[in-house]
């Protein structure tokens, strides 16, 4: 009963965690957003910044794998 | 534990995780650090990629190049672009090293699309030995090319002087940080491409859902062969971007 | 279904096997392996035979566009002494209408003058004639006054004197 209610809370806490990745989603759809309107206004200088989203779409995914992982460890490891 | 993940109740049985074990090929012993598993194989199979895409496709020299040809060019070139751009004209003495990181990621993140197969870059132990490689690198470029001033990196004489010695605290940390989301960048987005895909094909034991199971693993599936190049391509960036820190440390 | 599930159970392997350490030695070791062979198979055969590829490909295609900067140049100067002798061409045409235009002029100047020459003469000679016919006229002038005075006296019933008639006559026609 006592393990029951341990796994429960890991469980939950899964699922809690899995709310991060709805921040990275937004997160990155906002990097890319960005990136849109302002290659829309200045299209020749857009080609020389796609690098630069790239990496700014890592950085902020990287924090939504990262509660991703968290949730992989309340499931699988604790 | 991962036995207490099968919901008992429904009868469905998910075995996300364990299309990532490390088995050995032969026999059933215990996996020593020589023993040749299906880690062996499927690092083989991407060595046999790049060997394929970039030696035997090139073999002909054609100067109007054929299609393996061309696509080996075509991964040359992007990945000294990206090299020369993001990290400089004088980076382009590492761009054998990049473009041996690239195409390593590209071709297992591939081959762990093939079904049944085994996704090697989707273990924390292969992407952190790559990104501690990195940073190790990094590190000591930066520091023999600049010697103690390598660690202006950290102090940032454009920000007000008050400042500095919390954004250096800020600097260090996550230059430290660096390793660690680099790995686990490229492992979690492949071990979480892979899961949910195979939580998916879980769900088509129902005969009611199936059908919409096999379109979410298609839709997945698409997504993950963008996922595969996305990752390798932003891992090489950003060991570009390291790169660049450790050649130019000065802001 | 019961049954499958707890089968699944048994043979279900420990947490993630990301976490397990005991594979981690061998990961590295065939990563490194990995790595080492793809890195110098990469330095000694595909990246210099790529680069040569690459090199040779812009060096022929700027081979090729000098070649085409050369045969453009070429047919500027095709073009060039073409046009020249185009213009030559007209030149020489034009001197050869000029040439006839001026003998043509000559020609006609000559003829208007031998015709004009021919003309005078023909005008002198007419008008010796006429000279000719107008002293003859005088002549049968007198002849004919002579002859009629003659006739006159006679009719009258004069002497026939002819030396008289003659002289009066001619000093009639005199003044």
């Amino acid at each position: 009963m006592e393990g029951d209610i341990v796994q429960m809370g890991a469980y939950i806490g899964a699922g809690l965690a899995c709310t991060g990745m709805g921040g990275a989603a937004v997160g990155v759809g906002h990097v890319v957003g960005n990136f849109l309107s302002g290659a829309l206004r200045n299209p020749s200088a857009a080609a020389g910044q796609t690098a630069t989203m790239f990496i700014g779409i890592a950085f902020a995914e990287a924090l939504g794998i990262f509660s991703f992982l968290v949730a992989l460890l309340l499931m699988f490891a604790v | 534990m991962a036995s207490e993940a099968n919901s008992e109740g429904t009868g469905l049985v998910f075995h996300p995780m364990d299309q990532f074990i490390v088995k050995p090929l032969f026999g059933d012993g215990p996996v020593m650090w020589y023993t040749v598993t299906n880690v062996t194989l499927w690092m083989a199979f991407s060595v046999a990629a790049v060997v394929l895409l970039l030696v035997v496709g090139t073999s002909r020299r054609a100067i109007v190049p054929s299609r393996s040809q061309s696509i080996g060019e075509l991964a040359y070139g992007f990945v000294y672009k990206m090299v020369e751009d993001v990290a400089g004209k004088d980076a382009v003495g590492y761009f054998p090293y990049i473009m041996t990181l690239f195409m390593f990621i590209v071709c297992a993140n591939f081959l762990g699309l093939v079904p049944m197969s085994f996704t090697t870059t989707s273990h924390i132990a292969v992407t952190a030995v790559m990104a501690m490689g990195v940073f190790l690198t990094v590190t000591v470029i930066g520091f023999f090319k600049h010697g103690f001033s390598f660690l202006s990196l950290f102090w940032i004489s454009s920000a007000p002087l008050p400042l500095r010695p919390i954004l250096a605290l800020i600097e260090i940390i996550s230059y430290f940080v660096r390793p660690v989301s680099h790995s686990i960048r490229l492992a979690g987005n492949m071990m979480a491409g892979h899961a949910v895909i195979k939580v998916f094909a879980a769900f088509a034991g129902i005969a009611v859902i199936a059908p919409l199971s096999v379109l979410a693993i298609t839709a997945i599936y698409a997504l993950e062969i963008l996922v595969s190049f996305i990752q390798a391509y932003v891992f090489a960036i950003l060991t570009c971007v390291y790169l660049k820190d450790a050649l130019h440390p000065h802001h | 279904m019961a049954s499958n599930s707890s089968q699944a159970a048994e043979t279900a392997s420990p947490g993630m096997p990301q976490l397990d350490f005991s594979s981690f030695g061998n990961q590295i070791f065939w990563l490194v392996v990995t790595l080492v062979v793809i890195y110098v198979i990469l330095t000694r055969v595909a990246l210099p035979r790529i680069a040569d590829v690459l090199a040779e490909r812009r060096e022929s295609i700027s081979n090729d566009i000098a070649a085409a900067e050369d045969l453009k140049l070429k047919a500027v100067a095709a073009e060039e002494t073409y046009d020249k002798a185009l213009a030559d061409a007209r030149a020489e045409a034009g001197n050869i209408v000029e040439g006839a235009k001026a003998e043509m002029k000559a020609e006609l100047a000559t003829a208007i003058s031998k015709a004009d020459a021919e003309i005078a003469e023909k005008i002198v000679e007419g008008e010796k004639i006429i000279q000719e016919i107008r002293s003859n006229a005088l002549e049968s002038v007198e002849e004919v006054a002579k002859s009629t005075a003659t006739a006159i006296i006679e009719a009258l019933g004069g002497k026939d004197d002819s030396k008289f008639v003659d002289k009066a006559v001619s000093s009639e026609m005199k003044g």
